[in-house]
Parts: structure tokens; C-alpha cells; sequence
């Protein structure tokens, strides 16, 4: 899931090797030339997503931020990039690779330099990625963690790590875990043969996601189902791309009913802040919501939980954040934070098992004209 | 003040009632009124006697109480001392009359000034449970020690023998006392181990000892072996006298003649003054004393305030003095860890009313005391440690009368007790301390004392806010040190491998980033030797060369010794100068000295100021005050607020956007 793999041109690495020579290079002048090093960054905030019009996603605007060693903080977060930098070019010298984890204990060896939780390293492979617009697999990194699982009439192909090509139906050839999405999804990793689907529901929770198993959902809906496991990784959301894409499926995102699933729902529709970046790569702006809402909590009397502090915080910055700015999402934030409570997709269970597949998604999902 | 004295009072009714009546009656005012207060009474007459009876005879006082729970409600209380002991004859005496003793007319500052103290303690205790008060005392000269149990006669004040013997008794000499009495004990601010604390902060001379009803013992070792300085006894000053107490004066002088009375038993009395007084009130001189009049003695006295005086002597004082606080206090509250001492402050003595007082303070501030809740103000009236009535107390109210936002702490409205990490040390002396009852828990707010008391807060207040600017300037310093120290070098040295070029000299980046002197003192401290060797660094982080003058103030009574380089001038006051050469930009110049026979704890830091260069540029010493001839102590310093440092325009710290990225 490189960009260069759909531009050609020079190799990954060989462009990363540039691009990081490159970031050591301007520190390095700046120094020699008596200057306060620092780098020039796109900030990473919701102030700064902007909606790109031509791929229907949101992306990082204008606003750059600056990293100066002149304050602490920016002068350690240079001296990790420093590291960081030499050991990718390790890497990329002698063919390895790490996952984000081990370079974050890797950085144990860094002394004032290392990093003291991994969402600092992680941040800072972002960091990398928005500087030099490429993407962390060419600097050699990759998640540790693997994607999430499918189950559907889907046939791909996915090369196995003997190289040999290997044909999957992930219905007819999987357990009820489903298939799992490698971490690479890109085309010269998995090819899709065919797929008989209408459209592509995708889910919040594993529990749900056993839940459509169980009861068939994926024959009777004509579906193919994919469990988000919360906040879904690049691999899941370039997935879910994909199969919008080039096997032109619609897709559905069915949610909880609290302010941290509209977020799930909207880095998989409108693209996240965090990887604004590369939004075009990773967002379906046609996903349609078919979560529990604050209305389906009044409309089907579900059961409830109270807001905490932090999910009211959370819906008063959702207010302020451009992505949920249309009547829809004002609308249902406004009457969640009215009515006080949340609800959780598995609520459902309370009119029976089967009234989520019988009742609740046909209602849902019928006005979209997927069912 | 009350309107009339319980001396008078007591004078009064002599004849009538007992004055073991006359107490029985009026036990509230003499810290009897609760059963917590009167077991921490009994506790602070017991301690008081031995630490006045150590003072007496210059021993160093080892003091143990013991607080033994006997019953439900009842306790019994040790106190015992290695003080010189009484002689038999006295010892019924001393704990089994009340009024007994010769303090009453002394003009000596002394914890006890009116004699009902351990005797009421007795007194209470044979009140509240029936039972008699053991004594132990022995004399050097004695082979054994002299045991009685005693009651007090309530009717006719004398004390009666319950039973007596010759004990023997490992102590050389020494005095112990076991009083049994009704009480509760608790702990918390008002608690015996508190008053104690307090004590022992400043006595740091005394060893205190101290066995609750329940748990370990807890030792506050003694801090120096330095004695106070003994107090003198002088004679009433005519301006502080009482009608009460000329009246008594005047019953049992020896002298025939009035003017010979004045002259003889006042201080800055002359023949000259003392015939003008008599003038004044309109009295023959030669007039016997014994055969005043009531309003005689009333024009005697008004004549008396009118007079024109020298103030009294002040050397009858004995203040604690600005070391010894210290010592006190970090000794006793070491444990906390406190981050600063500030220098204590002792004024000089001034008087009021005829009566010579002093007062002095200290602040400690920092380490593990709680920074939101108001700060402690531990108060002290001859060395007392008060521990009631802290809001009608002139102590507590000098405290929130001083504005102490200016001085770094944080106060609504600029009055009323400050919140911060702080303990406020507040200690008035006196030959008279002016309590605002009997139960002497609090301080009346006598104009003259709360002038002082308002210098004296302020002069530490300035002293601490010294020590909290050149802290948040040090703590932006230090970080600013630790980049182009510690972190910069590596990102040159990174960076340059992976260029695959050389290391960059970063002396322009390093100015740029620092852009000030920085001075900064460190201290090593030689045990062995006892010996403080103090460096001055200064470091030039601007970019042109620079030149200066840099001012050494040692703090009070510190000497100093083998200056290196040789200074400009040394000052009898303490302050040093040097006359730097030229420093180059990025380079530094040092300057030391030593301090001989200190403890490691008695030199923290010196106040460090420098002229002939633009003081914003320096960052860990002050611009030598203008004005530094006139009283560098008095000196208000400016509380100008640092020039906000300059940030680039219009640039956002990218590592500041605090926003939750917590979206995938």
C-alpha cells in the first residue's frame, strides 16, 4: 500500500533513503550555519482538516507547525527523528524490517532520547510519513497488530509468505473467525477474484460480528461482513476501500451508539485526523451509517448507559469538528448530549437474537436500497 | 489587654476568698476549660518549669513527658528534667501554692510570669480526680533524691504532705513530677506531640522526649549546644507599670521616701525625673510610699505615663536569634524536606508601653508541605509555642495583613492567611508580652508590636520571593541548559553521520537558544574538614564578549576565606566583588572561596548580584541594587515582572497542540 506502487518510478527505498537524507540534511545546515534547528510540520488537529473536494475525503490544510529546538520538548523529538533516521537507513541497508513496537524498545538503547510510550514513537513515524509523503512501510515499518476478520462470499487471492498464490473464499474456506487482514492489503499482496455480495456491512464489535455469523446474515443479507474491532487499522480501512473501489460494493458501517463510534465511523467515511495524510488511500466517502443513533435509542426504547464526563467532552469537541459539520451528525450529537445516555449495539439482544437481522438492519438498511 | 490584671485581681481578693478559690473559680482562663486543653496545660506548665529551671542553672535541659492513660479519662502526666533540682524545703512550695515564686515583679523576659502555672497544674489534677501529685527532686549535693506526694489546701493556699521519703535515683540531679488529672488526648494541630514540635523548634537547645498513651516514643534531639543567652532582670520602666502592680510595689518597698522609691526601683529614673514626677502628680516627695492613697497612687501613676523617658534597656531580651531559628527548624522539620529556608529575621529590640520587645520570623517553604492548603504559622511568646486562639492572635493577623502575592504566595483579595507550602515562624519577646487573657493563648494587637511584626514578616516575605525568582528563572534555564548541553550536541552528531559529514560547531546556535549569562553557585562541602568550598560559574551563552562585576553577599555572620580569584573588594558586611576580566562568548569564568567550621546545613546559598552589564541579559543574579550604600536589607526591590521571552511570530509549537489524535 505504497503510493509509488501506483506511480512507478524510483524504488521505495531508494526514494525513502533521499527523503530522510534529506530531513538530516536541513538539520544538519541549519546547525553548521549557527541557526536553531527545527522542522516545518502540517499540524495534526482538527483545525487543520480540510475537505478535498476531488477524492471526497478529508485532508490536512495549510497550517503548519513548527519544531524547534529551542523548547525542550521539540529539541528531544529532533534528536529521536535523528535516531529514528539512522536506524531506518540501517534497515533499509540491510534489507530488515521492525514493527512500530520494536522500534519503540528499540529507542531503550537512545538514552535521553527514547521514547516513553509508544504512542510517541508511533506519532513520530506519522510525522515522518506527512513530511516526506511517503508511507511508513517504505522506512520499513509496519503495525504489529494484524487487521480485522471477514466473512462473506469473497474470493481473493492473497501470497502466502512462501510466495506461492493462494485462493481464499471467505466464506467456504474460513472458520467462523473469519479471514484475517494481513497488515500489507495491497494489490500485490491480496488480489479479489470475485465476489457475491450486494454490499459490505462492516461492524464495531466482535460480538456483533458473531452475532450476523451466527444467524446467516452474511447468505441472507447478501453481505459480505467485516469486524472493525473498534477504531479500524489502515489495513481494515483500506479494505474496506478496495472492495468500494474495484468490486464497486457499497458499504455500511454498523456501530454502538456513542460519541466514539460516530469516530470510527467517521475515519472510515471521511478519513481520520491522524492519517489526514494519506485520507485518500484509507476513506470510503460513500459508507453509509447504519449505527445505533441517539434517535434509534428513543425510537426502539433501547437500553441505556449515562454519559460519562469524558463522552460529553467527547461530543462537544465532535461539535466543533469539521467532519460531523452537516444536520445529520449536529443533530444526533445535540440529542445525545440532551438525552444523556448511550447505547451499545448488542442492546438490540433485548427484543430477541434475531431482531437485529429480522427487524433492525432491513429497517436500516432498506431506505439505502441494500436490502 | 484586660482591663485589670489577675495580679490585681488576685491582690484584691487575698483577703477574702484563697487564691486556690479564687483559681477553682476562674480555672477557664487559665487553659483549664476543656479536658484536651487542660492535659496539654498540664503538659506546657511542667515543660516550662524545667526548661526555665535548666535556664537557671546553664544546663543543657533533657526533658522526657510521658502521657500515661490511667482510665477512661484519666491521665497522668510525667514530666521529668535534668534540671538542678529544688531543695527540700521548697519543693512543697513550688508545686503546692499558687503565687509562689520570685518572677512576679522581675522585668526579665521568662515563660512563667505569674506563678500559677505548675501549681494550678497540681491544683487541677487534685480537682478533677481526687488524687495527690508525686514529686522527685534531687540535688547535686544530695546522695538521694526527696520523694512527696501533695495536695493543696484549696482554703489557705499552702501545701499539705501526703507522704514523703528519701528515694534513691540514678539521675545526678533533676526534678520529676507525675500529676493525675482528667483529660482527653487527641492528636492533630492542638495536640501535645505538636506543642512539643514547637517547642522544640525553638529551644533547638533541649532534648525533648516525648512517650504518648499509645505507640513509639518520638526523640527531638537537641540541635546545638549553644545555651541561649541568659536574661538580665532590670527593674519597670514607669511608662509599662500597672496600678495594680505600683500599688503592690509601693506596699512592700523598703524605701521611706517617694523619689528615692522611683529612683531606686524603676529603670531611667534620676533624682531629677523622679522629683518631676512627683511634681506632676502633685505629691511631696518625701511622702512615704506605704501610706499613698488610692487616688494618690492614681495621680502617681498618671504622672508617671506622662514623664519624659529614656526607653528601657533591651539587653534583658533574649530573642533566639536568626541562626538558631534555623537550626531549629531544620532540625525539627527536616523530615519534610523543605526546599528553602528562608533567612530568618530578628529585629531589633523596641519597646512599648515601657516594655522592651522583640520580635523575629522564619519561613520554610516547599518539599513536602501541602502547596494549596493555608500555611502553618507556628506562633511563639517567650519562646512558648501558642497554640490556641490562632485568629484573635495579633500574630496570625500581622501574618494576613501583609499583602503576600507579592512575595509568591497565593492570598485572595491580598489579606488573610496565604495558601501555599509554607510554615510562618512568628516569635515575640518580651519582659512583658501583652496576652490578650490570663490562659496567655494569644497576643493582643499592640501598634508598636504590629509595626514590628509587619517589618519583620515583610524583610522574610522579600527574602523568600528572592528565592522563588531565581528558582523559575533557574528552572527555564536549566531546560534551555540541558538542550544545547546535552541534547543539541547529539543532534549535531546524528545528523552529521547520517549527511556523513563533521560535527557542526555549535557555539552560534547555542547563543541563540541561551541568549544570557547564566551564573550559577555550586557548594561541596568537605566533612572531614568542615569546610564549604563555594564556585561561582559564569557562563557567557550571549554572542559578543562580555564584561561585569559580580557581587557575593554572604548571608549574616558567615566569614569567608581563600578567594580565587583575588576580589576587587571585601566588605565587612558580608558582600564580595569581583571584577571580571572579558568573557568570550560561549565560555565561562569561575570565581570560589571557602567557609571554614560550618555545619553542612548552615550554608545553603549566598545572594548573588552583578553590576557594569545589562541586567536582562543575566539569568541567577540580581542588578546590584542603587542604593546599596543606604541598607541593603531594607532595600525594596522592584517587583518587576521578566520580559516575556519572545516567541518567533506566528509560529505554532507543533508539540503543543495538545489534541486528543485518538481517532484510529
Amino acid at each position: 500500500m505504497s503510493k509509488k506502487a501506483k506511480g512507478g518510478g524510483a524504488p521505495a527505498s531508494n526514494k525513502a533513503v533521499e527523503a530522510l537524507y534529506g530531513i538530516a540534511e536541513n538539520i544538519y545546515e541549519e546547525l553548521d550555519h549557527g541557526q536553531v534547528p527545527k522542522m516545518k510540520i502540517p499540524l495534526r488537529t482538527k483545525a487543520n482538516i480540510r475537505f478535498d473536494s476531488k477524492h471526497s475525503v478529508w485532508k490536512y490544510g495549510n497550517l503548519m507547525g513548527v519544531r524547534s529546538a529551542k523548547k525542550l520538548k521539540g529539541a528531544l523529538m529532533l534528536l529521536r527523528t535523528m535516531y529514528v533516521l539512522e536506524f531506518i537507513q540501517d534497515m533499509i541497508n540491510t534489507s530488515k524490517s521492525s514493527t512500530l513496537r520494536e522500534m519503540y524498545y528499540i529507542s531503550e538503547g537512545w538514552d535521553v532520547a527514547k521514547f516513553h510510550s509508544q504512542d510517541e514513537s508511533n506519532l513520530l513515524a506519522e510525522d515522518l510519513e506527512v513530511i516526506t509523503q511517503l508511507l511508513r512501510e517504505d522506512f520499513k515499518l509496519r503495525p504489529e497488530e494484524s487487521g480485522a476478520s471477514v466473512i462473506g462470499n469473497l474470493t481473493l487471492e492473497e501470497i502466502t509468505r512462501n510466495g506461492e498464490r493462494k485462493r481464499i473464499n471467505c466464506r467456504d474456506d474460513v472458520g467462523d473467525a473469519g479471514y484475517t487482514i494481513p497488515y500489507n492489503i495491497e494489490k500485490e499482496k491480496v488480489k479479489f477474484v470475485d465476489a457475491d455480495a450486494k454490499f459490505v456491512l462492516a461492524m464495531e464489535t466482535g460480538g456483533m460480528f458473531d452475532r450476523l455469523v451466527e444467524n446467516g446474515f452474511d447468505d441472507d443479507g447478501k453481505c459480505i461482513l467485516v469486524h472493525l474491532k473498534g477504531q479500524p487499522s489502515r489495513s481494515t480501512r483500506r479494505l474496506l476501500k478496495r472492495l468500494n473501489e474495484e468490486l464497486k460494493l457499497p458499504c455500511a458501517v454498523f456501530t454502538d451508539g456513542d460519541p466514539w463510534s460516530f469516530r470510527i465511523h467517521a475515519s472510515v467515511a471521511y478519513g481520520a485526523i491522524k492519517t489526514a495524510h494519506i485520507s485518500e488511500y484509507l476513506a470510503t466517502p460513500t459508507a453509509e451509517f447504519v449505527g445505533i443513533t441517539a434517535s434509534d435509542i428513543l425510537n426502539y426504547d433501547l437500553p441505556t448507559d449515562v454519559l460519562t464526563p469524558r463522552d460529553v467532552a467527547a461530543l462537544n469537541a465532535e461539535l466543533s469538528d469539521p467532519r460531523f459539520n452537516d444536520e445529520f451528525w449536529r443533530n444526533e450529537i445535540q440529542t445525545m448530549l440532551q438525552i444523556n445516555k448511550k447505547a451499545e449495539q448488542q442492546a438490540l439482544a433485548k427484543y430477541g437474537l434475531d431482531y437485529v437481522t429480522d427487524t433492525y438492519l432491513p429497517e436500516k438498511l432498506g431506505p439505502l436500497g441494500l436490502m | 489587654m484586660p482591663a485589670t490584671s489577675i495580679a490585681e485581681e488576685l491582690a484584691k481578693k487575698q483577703r477574702e476568698i484563697s487564691v486556690s478559690e479564687f483559681f477553682e473559680r476562674n480555672k477557664q482562663i487559665l487553659g483549664y476549660d476543656s479536658p484536651t486543653k487542660a492535659l496539654l496545660t498540664v503538659v506546657k506548665e511542667g515543660v516550662d518549669n524545667s526548661l526555665d529551671a535548666a535556664a537557671d542553672a546553664d544546663i543543657l535541659p533533657d526533658i522526657l513527658v510521658e502521657v500515661r492513660k490511667v482510665d477512661k479519662d484519666e491521665f497522668l502526666v510525667v514530666v521529668e528534667d535534668n534540671g538542678p533540682g529544688i531543695v527540700k524545703k521548697e519543693v512543697p512550695n513550688v508545686f503546692g501554692r499558687l503565687l509562689y515564686g520570685s518572677r512576679f515583679h522581675a522585668r526579665a523576659q521568662s515563660r512563667g510570669q505569674q506563678g500559677l502555672g505548675i501549681s494550678g497544674a497540681v491544683m487541677y489534677g487534685q480537682l478533677t480526680t481526687g488524687k495527690a501529685t508525686k514529686i522527685t527532686s534531687k540535688v547535686e549535693e544530695e546522695d538521694t533524691a526527696y520523694f512527696i506526694e501533695l495536695i493543696l489546701d484549696t482554703k489557705k493556699n499552702l501545701p499539705s504532705k501526703v507522704r514523703e521519703d528519701r528515694v534513691v535515683w540514678e539521675r545526678a540531679h533533676g526534678t520529676r513530677v507525675e500529676i493525675p488529672l482528667k483529660g482527653r488526648y487527641i492528636g492533630g494541630k492542638q495536640s501535645i506531640f505538636e506543642y512539643l514540635k514547637a517547642t522544640a523548634i525553638v529551644n533547638p537547645h533541649a532534648r525533648i522526649t516525648f512517650k504518648p498513651p499509645e505507640g513509639d516514643s518520638t526523640v527531638f534531639e537537641r540541635a546545638t549546644e549553644e545555651m541561649p543567652p541568659k536574661t538580665k532582670e532590670i527593674p519597670p520602666h514607669p511608662h509599662g507599670i500597672e496600678l495594680g502592680t505600683l500599688m503592690q510595689m509601693m506596699k512592700e518597698t523598703k524605701s521611706y521616701k517617694l523619689s528615692s522609691f522611683l529612683e531606686e526601683e524603676f529603670v531611667r529614673v534620676s533624682a531629677r525625673v523622679a522629683k518631676e514626677i512627683c511634681d506632676a502628680a502633685g505629691i511631696d516627695p518625701d511622702t512615704k510610699p506605704k501610706s499613698l492613697g488610692l487616688e494618690q497612687a492614681k495621680a502617681l501613676h498618671e504622672a508617671m505615663q506622662g514623664a519624659k523617658l529614656m526607653s528601657p534597656p533591651t539587653d534583658c531580651l533574649s530573642p533566639i536569634g536568626e541562626r538558631l531559628i534555623k537550626k531549629g527548624l531544620k532540625n525539627v522539620l527536616g523530615n519534610l524536606r523543605p526546599e528553602f529556608y528562608a533567612p530568618p529575621v530578628t529585629r531589633d529590640p523596641s519597646v512599648y508601653s515601657g516594655n522592651p520587645f522583640q520580635v523575629e520570623v522564619g519561613i520554610v517553604f516547599g518539599g513536602d508541605l501541602p502547596p494549596d492548603q493555608p500555611v502553618e504559622v507556628l506562633r511563639f511568646a517567650n519562646r512558648v509555642p501558642l497554640m490556641y486562639q490562632a485568629g484573635g492572635c495579633a500574630l496570625t493577623q500581622a501574618v494576613g495583613h501583609v499583602d503576600w502575592r507579592r512575595y509568591g504566595l497565593e492570598q485572595r483579595g491580598g489579606e488573610g492567611l496565604p495558601f501555599g507550602p509554607a510554615i510562618v515562624l512568628v516569635h515575640v519577646c518580651s519582659t512583658k508580652v501583652p496576652y490578650t487573657s490570663e490562659a496567655k493563648e494569644a497576643v493582643a494587637t499592640v501598634d508598636e508590636i504590629m509595626e514590628e511584626l509587619d517589618l519583620a514578616l515583610k524583610e522574610s516575605g522579600r527574602r523568600l520571593k528572592t528565592h522563588l525568582t531565581k528558582k523559575a528563572h533557574r528552572a527555564k534555564t536549566r531546560e534551555k541548559f540541558e538542550i544545547v548541553q546535552l541534547i543539541l550536541p547529539r543532534i549535531a552528531e546524528k545528523s552529521a553521520k547520517i549527511v556523513n559529514k563533521k560535527v557542526p560547531v555549535l557555539d552560534a546556535t547555542i547563543t541563540k537558544i541561551m541568549g544570557v549569562v547564566w551564573i550559577d553557585e555550586t557548594i561541596a562541602y568537605d566533612r572531614k574538614q568542615k569546610r564549604h568550598t563555594v564556585t561561582v560559574n559564569v557562563h557567557n551563552f550571549t554572542d559578543a564578549g562580555k564584561k561585569l562585576n559580580l557581587h557575593v553577599l554572604l548571608p549574616r555572620g558567615i566569614a569567608a576565606k581563600s578567594f580565587d580569584p583575588k576580589p576587587a573588594e571585601v566588605r565587612d558586611d558580608g558582600k564580595i566583588t569581583w571584577e571580571l576580566k572579558r568573557i568570550d562568548s560561549v565560555s565561562k569564568a569561575s570565581v570560589s572561596f571557602l567557609l571554614e567550621g560550618l555545619d553542612e546545613a548552615e550554608y545553603d546559598e549566598s545572594d548573588l548580584y552583578v553590576s557594569e552589564i545589562n541586567p536582562a541579559l543575566v539569568i541567577g543574579a540580581e542588578p546590584l541594587p542603587g542604593d546599596w550604600e543606604l541598607n541593603y536589607a531594607e532595600f525594596e526591590t522592584e517587583e518587576t515582572a521578566a520580559p516575556a521571552e519572545a516567541e518567533e511570530e506566528g509560529e505554532i509549537d507543533y508539540d503543543e497542540t495538545e489534541e486528543a489524535l485518538d481517532d484510529e
